[in-house]
């Protein structure tokens, strides 16, 4: 492929990428607040346009207008990095995220996945992980105040206890795929979802990614009834409206990896007769139905979490700690062992 | 693109150079950390340029990440983030500047001493031997009693861990007990 | 080879391009009127009592630590687990003495109470 084309591509592939996750986060705010809603007898916003579509727009307008106040004690510099910090790396993991196989644009073969085929794959989702710890530690620190502080320090030390039970169940998963190129892993699924193979790592992966993402039941860094709203105490207007960003697209993130991982992919969720009898409705045959399959898959897991939200309380943080190292972390590294041991067995 | 290949490691050299300077000459331990999170960021992609996918992702994952962090929660627990007095001693600076100037010669010298290197580029998919495989079969075999030794270092450093932050703990035991018997 | 990695740089520049524009669009309109009160950090409507940060708890660098220890355990894991197939019961043994090494300091750091939170 010709250089300035393939730039061409790569340019239209992450604008199209960064405005779908943002139109995602927009909406998934709304979807949260209409599912929760209703979970609660309530109707949830319906005033702006119709049933509420509107309402995330008018958010945004809302917070633009917003006086941002920094505090006078803050560290300025650090103040205004940490929300960067917090919504870059959530946007950089879709990089390696495949939402379609490949469709034919203008004569030119253009693969569904911004750097498809990287050998690396899930290292590199792994490391943009670990770093997105910052934009939350360096809030806290900067914002110079005590629920700041606390909420920042509780939350990095519960992402980076997660993360160790997290690496473990894809490390099972690598054990089965044999390869950390997510697009393989990806057409590997053709015929049964990993989540079948690896209930367990499909599980343990679900339930740590919303530990690493600050969802209930683990969003101890807002406790907003103890910290009154953790790390980001001290943020308002633009700012804050980044770091709720970075946690909306990190569900998305979670969502789409979980997808990719576990429940297939943007590969067809229907069952093998099916496409068999109406052949168009597979992948292979009309890769446009890729990126709906995948959206629709991810919207299923925002509702899981939405309905995980509305249902459980939130953990204490003492038992928290201990369930991420006493039960999680033993449990994933017996589980890699265990499938190891099937892996050889059978051969 | 030969090319952009020498730009890009141009590019990064510098940042890399102008972070690690910042690191030393910033006051604020924190702001130091984060300069050290960009040197260790921009390594990452050196070996990215060396074809070592593998290793590039490992620096990100285990330096600018948890290591990172470490420093980060050390600088927080020792609560030392703003060096308030001036603790450098007036000979230090011209010494340090002195030294650098030298080792930059020396580097210099030795460079132009050496024969020209040349710059080979092929695509990503077609470069085996830094992938997580190559280093996996040379690991698990070769490597093999290294391998295991590290899991002894670990094990070493864990148990240090534990005595280091316990003598703590203890200290603060007794602090409890002499503040009941008051 | 840093080619194939061109679409991620780009899509980091992209994101950063965004999130710079979204502080600056704030800065843009929001009003500014500053007041002593306002630029106080939180502390539920309180005069703040002793500086924001202060000394942590040692608990927070002793979990650092064994995260870091336990990752790069994990990192190992990783070019085991591509590899497995074609490693066989030799690698299974040794991946399994690895894991049993680390295993007894796992049970040491939890015995002595490293992960109570009291």
């Amino acid at each position: 492929m010709d250089v300035g084309i393939s730039i061409l591509v790569w340019l239209v592939l992450s604008i199209v990428l960064v405005f779908m996750l943002l139109t995602g986060f927009a909406y998934t705010t709304l979807l949260e607040r209409r599912v929760i809603a209703r979970f609660q007898s309530r109707v949830g916003p319906n005033r702006a346009g119709p049933q509420g579509l509107l309402q995330p727009l008018a958010d945004g307008v809302k917070l633009i207008f917003k006086e941002e106040i920094i505090p006078a004690s803050a560290d300025k510099v650090t103040f205004i990095l940490a929300p960067l910090l917090a919504v870059i790396p959530a946007i950089v993991v879709f990089a390696v995220i495949p939402f379609g196989s490949s469709i034919e644009l203008f004569g030119v073969k253009v693969p569904l996945t911004l750097a498809p085929n990287m050998n690396v794959g899930i290292l590199y989702v792994l490391a943009i992980t670990s770093v997105s710890v910052y934009g939350i530690v360096l809030a806290g620190w900067a914002s110079n105040s005590k629920y700041s502080m606390l909420g920042g320090l509780r939350s990095s030390a519960q992402m980076i206890s997660y993360e160790l039970a997290m690496g473990l169940s894809l490390v099972a998963l690598v054990v089965v795929a044999g390869t950390l190129d997510l697009n393989a892993i990806v057409e590997q699924q053709k015929q049964v979802w990993y989540f079948f193979l690896q209930p367990f790592g499909a599980i343990i992966f679900m339930i740590t990614a919303l530990a690493e993402v600050n969802r209930a039941p683990f969003d101890m860094p807002e406790a907003e009834q103890e910290l009154t709203s953790g790390y980001n105490t001290e943020y308002s207007g633009m700012k804050f409206a980044l770091f709720y960003m970075a946690e909306y697209i990190k569900m998305i993130v979670i969502s789409a990896l979980s997808v990719t991982f576990f429940f297939g992919g943007y590969r067809e969720p229907l069952p093998l007769f099916l496409t068999q009898a109406l052949p168009f409705l597979s992948v292979d045959h009309t890769p446009l139905l890729g990126p709906l399959y995948f959206g629709l898959k991810i919207i299923a897991l925002l509702i899981v979490q939405v309905w995980v939200r509305a249902t459980l309380p939130r953990f204490r943080y003492d038992r928290l700690m201990k369930f991420g190292w006493l039960v999680l972390l033993p449990i994933s590294l017996a589980w890699v062992m265990i499938t190891a041991l099937v892996v050889l067995l059978r051969g | 693109m030969l090319n952009l290949e020498i730009i890009i490691f141009g590019a990064l050299a510098l940042i890399t150079v102008v972070a690690a300077v910042m690191m030393i000459i910033a006051r604020n331990a924190v702001h130091s950390a984060l300069f050290l999170v960009v040197v260790m960021s921009s390594l990452a992609v050196f070996f990215l340029g060396l074809w070592a996918p593998f290793i590039a992702m490992v620096q990100v994952a285990l330096y600018a990440g948890a290591i990172m962090v470490l420093f980060l929660f050390v600088i927080m627990l020792l609560g030392a983030e703003r060096a308030g007095a001036r603790l450098l001693l007036a000979w230090q600076a011209p010494l340090a500047i002195g030294l650098t100037v030298l080792v930059v010669l020396l580097g210099a010298l030795l460079l132009l001493n050496t024969a020209p290197f040349e710059v080979v580029d092929l695509p990503a998919a077609e470069i085996t031997e830094g992938t997580a495989e190559a280093i996996g079969q040379a690991l698990y075999s070769v490597w093999l009693f290294p391998f295991e030794a590290v899991s002894i270092l670990l094990l070493v450093a864990m148990i240090g861990a534990v005595v280091m932050t316990r003598q703590e703990t203890r200290q603060e035991a007794r602090d409890e007990r002499k503040k009941k018997s008051l | 080879m840093l080619e194939s990695y061109i679409p991620i740089a780009m899509l980091f520049i992209l994101a950063t391009v965004l999130a710079v524009f979204i502080i600056v669009l704030g800065t843009i309109f929001g009003p500014r009127r500053k007041s002593f009160r306002k630029a106080s950090p939180y502390e539920s409507g309180m005069q703040p009592i002793g500086p924001g940060t202060r000394r942590m708890n040692v608990r927070y660098y002793l979990v650092a630590v064994l995260f870091i220890l336990f990752d790069v355990e994990i990192i190992f894991f990783y070019p085991w687990a591509v590899n497995f197939r074609a490693l066989g019961l030799f690698g299974f043994i040794e991946m399994l003495v690895f894991v049993g090494i680390l295993l007894v300091g796992y049970i040491y750091v939890w015995k002595k109470g490293a992960f109570e939170w009291d």
